[in-house]
């Protein structure tokens, strides 16, 4: 099953490549990965993605949670929570039919076109996985010059919150 | 407030420390600690002949004292040399601290001279590391350092140092801190009280319970509470290779080893318990052969310090989570209020019959009973065992190093306490044994110290005789000389139709009696069994000598017993070439 798991990782050189290596070594596979700072200085928040079957997901967790450099980690699947993964998308737009027609599917899956070229059209669109990948199949007509995603980030609902 | 510089810190902290050796080399990266080793310093430094060696030498001694190892080694090649010493030490969960120089600040990242990516190399094989980056924080950096190497699962540490943050010409203030307190590490210091009562419950409603202990034990110093719970109860114990000591060998109660060449009563037992408890322990791949046949009819109550341990390749019904000496006393406490309560627990009827079954066992194949050698041309490699145990009263420290000879000394000295058994299990280092006797010698220079190896291993880390002599380290060296990698040579008996790739020398073994002669030492040759006990003796008795005993013993033997694999179980085994179970 495909998790979400989210971090807050001590904001010291090397922790990160402490969380990857992690997967790595032990075989296991990240999808999506996304670190930014937080408001702490101290801290990182980092999200990732991963598959794998209950007793690989509870190993994950308990490696994880064993890095020195990992504060506090919480799978967001367990509960209900938001997910939100950002993709930047260009792709080929000259004549005014196939413009019309790329202005309307991003219309349709909300999303803005938010640079313009002679030729091109650059989307930004923000969702969940499932959403942007959807898009990029109804791009599929159309021809892609290029894909950025910002990977998943995710945080939970209601009150339940990770923080120290 | 005193003033320091970089180096002067890191000498001053490790006296702080309370560390007693330093194990190490000299390099340009660390020639300004050293000369601040050299100017202040009241911890000895050892002088070792090659990096692989301070990292064993400092694991030997933390193994056998249970404090923490102590490497400080320059970078690059320095630094790389140390690598398969700290793999051991984090595969067999062994405190240690290494140091590590590292080119100047400025020079990281532009192929300096020496200059290779240590924390990078290291990574997956510590449990934690560090990177100096203003010198200001040298002394709390090495209190973190020792704290997490000594605390919860222990392991190594390694700390890399850029040769700029210890020039003596910076001075700080230095203050050394009594405690360390880290937001995100804290190891548990008590197992859950639910969980313990229900594996109370769990082990007194046994009928064939089986306590299955291992390195977590002695490295958690629970040996005596292990051993009363048994005791108390009268249940069956076997321990893994780790773990071996943590009950005393010699108690009919003990089983022996269990696993791979573990004895046929233990893995018997093991395979028809209905409950384990598995201590301090990991159920490594070598232990519980194929996992989805493991030991059918039991409930395993698992107790570990690390959550990973638990449920990692077979799923605990009762996990616990903890230090193993708390948790043991407080599972003490708990089976004896059940007991109070109810005299009948445990059932002593069903307890009776798994006895029987157990000496049943035990007199069909086991080790001490019926198996004898019989007349044979050789020595054997397990009379050689005997009689060192004969010679050292059961009381010496054995070290080991890796193969037929490991497995021979591990089934056949019986060891009575914790910490006398030294080898490197997870990772199997040949070349781990001597450097390691080393390390043990020094910390207990009145103790018969033994290193039982092979004519491969050894030769691993020979340089080391020349440490010996520098440091008056008078172990004794236990050659069981087949004159074969073993070990490799007894799977291609068993699987390659005896073709022996590159398991064999041909003619270009040293003369080791020679040699040792050369660094000083004293070697002997025993060809034949009515020599072996007297000149065992006569090692020992030379309390001051480095001794070489080379043994020639039966080429053709093998370790017995061994699991069938693949897809075998616990209770599949080979008990000689040609009996299975
Ligand atoms: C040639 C060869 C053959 C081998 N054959 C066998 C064999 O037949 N049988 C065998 O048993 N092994 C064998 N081994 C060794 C094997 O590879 C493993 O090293 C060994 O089985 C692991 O022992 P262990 O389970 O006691 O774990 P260890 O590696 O000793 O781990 C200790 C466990 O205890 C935990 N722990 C540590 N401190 C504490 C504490 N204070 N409180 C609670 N928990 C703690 C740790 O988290 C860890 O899970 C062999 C090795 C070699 C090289
Ligand atoms: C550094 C290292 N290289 C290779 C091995 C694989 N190996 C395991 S046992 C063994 C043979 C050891 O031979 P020897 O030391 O003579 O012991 P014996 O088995 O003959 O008693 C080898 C090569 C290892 N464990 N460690
Ligand atoms: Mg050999």
């Amino acid at each position: 099953m495909r998790r979400i798991i989210s971090i807050l990782l001590e904001n010291e050189p090397g922790a990160l490549s402490r969380v990857v290596g992690l997967f790595s070594q032990r075989g296991y596979n990240i999808e999506t990965l996304n670190v930014a700072p937080t408001e702490d200085a101290t801290l990182s928040r980092l999200t990732l993605t991963t598959v794998g079957d209950d007793k690989t997901i509870e190993q994950i967790t308990k490696q994880l949670n064993k890095l020195v450099d990992v504060v506090k980690l919480v799978d967001l699947t367990e509960g209900a929570h938001i997910e939100r993964d950002m993709m930047l998308i260009k792709v080929r737009a000259s004549g005014g039919a196939q413009r019309d027609e790329v202005k309307r599917t991003t219309d349709i899956f909300r999303g803005q076109i938010v640079d313009v070229g002679p030729n091109v059209y650059t989307i930004q669109l923000t969702g969940t996985g499932e959403k942007l990948d959807s898009f990029v199949a109804a791009m599929a007509e159309a021809e892609i010059l290029e894909v950025v995603r910002s990977g998943v980030a995710g945080i939970s609902r209601g009150e339940k919150v990770l923080r120290l | 407030m005193e003033m320091l510089s970089g180096g002067e810190m890191i000498a001053r902290a490790l006296e702080d420390e309370g560390v007693e050796f330093i194990f190490g080399y000299p390099g340009g990266a660390v020639l300004h600690i050293y000369d601040a080793l050299f100017k202040a310093s009241k911890v000895p430094h050892v002088l070792v002949r090659h990096e692989q060696a301070a990292t064993h030498a400092a694991d030997g001694y933390a193994r056998a004292t249970g404090k923490p190892g102590v490497v400080l080694v320059t970078s690059g090649p320095g630094a790389t040399n140390a690598v398969t010493g700290i793999a051991t030490a984090y595969m067999d969960s062994i405190p240690m601290v290494v140091l590590s120089g590292q080119v100047q600040s400025h020079l990281i990242g532009e192929d300096a001279f020496q200059e290779c990516d240590m924390v990078g190399i290291s990574r997956p094989i510590v449990k934690h590391s560090f990177m100096v980056r203003k010198p200001e924080d040298i002394p709390a950096m090495i209190k973190k350092a020792f704290h997490i190497a000594t605390t919860g699962r222990p392991g190594p540490v390694v700390i890399d140092i850029p040769k700029d943050a210890t020039r003596p010409d910076a001075k700080f203030e230095y203050h050394y801190p009594e405690a360390v307190k880290m937001r995100s590490y804290s190891p548990a210091q008590r197992g859950h009280t639910g969980q313990i009562k229900k594996a109370a419950r769990m082990l007194l409603s046994a009928k064939r319970p089986v306590i299955y202990s291992g390195g977590g034990v002695v490295q958690g110093e629970a040996s005596g509470l292990l051993t009363e719970l048994a005791q108390s109860l009268n249940y069956p114990v076997t321990n893994t290779l780790m773990g071996l000591g943590a009950y005393p060998g010699t108690d009919r109660q003990f089983l022996g080893m269990l696993g791979m060449h573990g004895l046929y009563e233990a893995n018997m037992a093991m395979h028809n318990a209905d409950v384990i408890l598995a201590v301090g322990a990991r159920f490594d791949d070598r232990v519980t052969n194929t996992v989805s046949k493991f030991c059918p009819g039991a409930k395993v109550i698992h107790i570990d310090i690390d959550p990973t341990s638990i449920s990692k390749t077979v799923q605990a019904d009762i996990p616990i989570v903890g230090p193993v000496h708390s948790v043991l006393s407080d599972l003490m406490e708990q089976v004896s209020q059940m007991r109070k309560k109810d005299a009948d627990l445990p059932d002593q009827p069903a307890l009776e019959r798994w006895w029987q079954q157990i000496d049943e066992w035990r007199g069909k194949h086991g080790l001490w009973t019926g198996r004898r050698y019989g007349e044979n041309e050789h020595i054997k490699p397990q009379q050689v065992i005997e009689s060192l145990y004969r010679a050292t009263g059961g009381n010496a420290f054995v070290t080991s190093d890796v193969g037929q000879h490991q497995m021979f000394a591990a089934q056949y000295y019986r060891f009575n306490h914790p910490r006398r058994w030294i080898n490197s299990g997870g990772l199997g280092t040949m070349g781990f044994g001597l450097p390691a006797a080393m390390g043990v010698k020094l910390a207990f220079p009145d103790a018969d110290v033994a290193c039982v190896t092979g004519e491969g291993s050894i030769q691993m880390n020979i340089q080391e005789l020349s440490t010996c002599t520098q440091y008056n380290t008078p172990v004794k060296i236990i050659n069981l000389r087949n004159n074969y990698l073993g070990m490799v040579k007894q799977w291609q008996d068993m699987q390659y139709e005896g073709r022996y790739a590159m398991s064999t020398y041909e003619d270009s073994l040293p003369d080791f009696v020679k040699l040792m002669e050369a660094y000083g030492h004293v070697g002997m040759q025993v060809r034949s069994l009515d020599e072996l006990d007297a000149k065992m003796e006569e090692a020992f008795a030379m309390k001051d000598k480095v001794v070489f005993l080379d043994i020639f013993i039966d080429p053709m033997e093998h370790v017995y017993p061994m699991h069938v694999a693949p897809n075998g179980s616990m209770k599949d085994m080979w008990l000689s070439k040609n009996e299975r179970t």
